[in-house]
């Protein structure tokens, strides 16, 4: 019985493509008018025709109906490559669904005219909407991941755009922190700023966590490694951007940065580091004074940004 | 058996670790540079760990273990060229070897012993046991 009816099915398929086809482009363009800038009319009816060439094909096998059987692989593949590109294209789910939902009405149009009788035009219908739901839902499928795909590849290229280390001076590098810091977080910026230490030899390294929203035990946590790994490397780390609620916070979290150097600005911290490395900044000699700008000064350093 | 070299620099001592650290050639280095510390009656021990590409929890407490035995014997060590793996790897261990002086390299390490003001010119440190 069921065999029959898939009979049906294929042998429309077969005859009435060319119709089928135009019919279906043109219920998908009406429904994706708003797309068009996304993908041509060209590029979707050649979707169109060959993802009807390959399910007519599985469909003409007169096997059970089965669309995540070994028979409907091909289709399968041809639906997630469109439904990749969609996906990345920016088309939502909905839309990526409709290409196989919109098949529907053109089918059924046809089974109506050519069913005998209402038993098999029951059974071709059921069979029908069995194997397009199928696809359509697997289609939903891939778009997500493809989706999810691209979300995962954003946020590495953030991690690692938002952990650049900077060369404030010969010996002095500053790593400017924003955002949360995380077990990978933390990960990615104690490699990179342990691999520039060794690059730029330098022994004195700012962690400024003015772009840190909170602090809780589990960032002061990751940030004391930073500085326990930095210092086995034999650089020493300043912490530097603390402001005042959160040095509150710390204080109530009961965190020991004893062992750091803590400063509440960038421009402190390099005045620290300046004075480690037994450097002066000083003022240039305006036009009116005689001498010459002199490296010599001595006296405390004062850092000028 | 493999040794590690232990070169005498002036008042220091040079130990460059350029093959794989086993435990038990970490015993034999304690052993020898604890002894020659004491007939060398030296002040300072640097060590070049710049070839060593993994560490375990072993080896780290050793190079505790060396730094704390060195400065009983009133020499100060300085570990110089830890590399960055090994460093976070030492530091995910919760090893951050808090009685040890670190370097980036040979040269700062020379100079940080040579600017520590451990030659004060009193008796060198005697041999403990």
């Amino acid at each position: 019985m069921a065999k029959t009816g898939t009979t049906l099915l294929s042998e429309i398929l077969r005859r009435d493509q060319q119709s089928i086809l135009s019919e279906w482009s043109r219920h998908q363009l009406g429904s994706i008018s708003t797309r068009r800038e996304l993908m041509s009319e060209a590029e979707l009816s050649q979707q169109s025709r060959e993802f009807l060439s390959v399910f007519t094909t599985a469909i003409g096998t007169n096997e059970r109906i089965d669309a995540n059987g070994p028979i409907w692989a091909p289709v399968r593949e041809y639906l997630a490559r469109i439904s990749d590109s969609r996906a990345r294209l920016g088309f939502s789910p909905i839309e990526t669904a409709t290409f196989v939902f919109s098949l529907k009405e053109p089918l059924f149009e046809r089974l109506r005219a050519s069913a005998r009788d209402p038993q098999t035009l029951a059974d071709e219908t059921w069979n029908a909407t069995l194997v397009l739901d199928a696809l359509g839902l697997y289609t939903t499928e891939v778009h997500q991941k493809s989706r999810d795909a691209v979300i995962l590849r954003q946020q590495q290229e953030m991690l690692e755009l938002s952990t650049p280390v900077v060369t404030l001076w010969e010996g002095i590098l500053a790593l400017p922190l924003i955002g949360t810091l995380d077990s990978a977080r933390t990960q990615v910026v104690m490699e990179s700023l342990l691999q520039r230490i060794v690059d730029t030899g330098s022994s004195i390294a700012i962690l400024d966590i003015t772009g840190v929203p909170t602090v809780d035990t589990l960032v002061a946590q990751h940030l004391l490694k930073t500085v326990a790994a930095a210092r086995l490397m034999g650089a020493d780390c300043i912490i530097s951007g603390i402001r005042p609620q959160i040095a509150q916070t710390i204080v109530h979290l009961g965190v020991d940065l004893n062992a750091v150097t803590t400063k509440a600005t960038l421009a402190d911290a390099f005045g620290v580091a300046l004075r480690r490395l037994a450097l002066t900044v000083t003022k240039a000699a305006s036009a009116g004074a005689a001498a010459p700008s002199s490296a010599n000064a001595k006296g405390p350093a004062s850092a000028n940004e | 058996m493999e040794r590690i070299p232990i070169l005498k620099l002036g008042d220091c001592l040079l130990v460059s670790i350029q093959v794989d650290m086993h435990d038990r050639l970490a015993m034999q280095l304690q052993d020898d540079l604890t002894s020659r510390i004491a007939a060398t009656a030296a002040r300072g021990v640097l060590i070049d760990i710049s070839a060593l590409e993994m560490v375990d929890s072993f080896i780290g407490r050793m190079l505790g273990n060396i730094a704390a035995m060195s400065r009983v014997l009133d020499a100060e060590t300085v570990v110089v060229g830890m590399r960055p793996a090994v460093a976070i790897t030492l530091v995910e261990l919760g090893m951050s070897l808090p009685g040890v002086r670190t370097a980036l390299n040979i040269e700062r390490g020379m100079d940080l012993l040579s600017a520590t003001p451990d030659i004060r010119g009193n008796d060198n440190g005697s041999p403990v046991g």
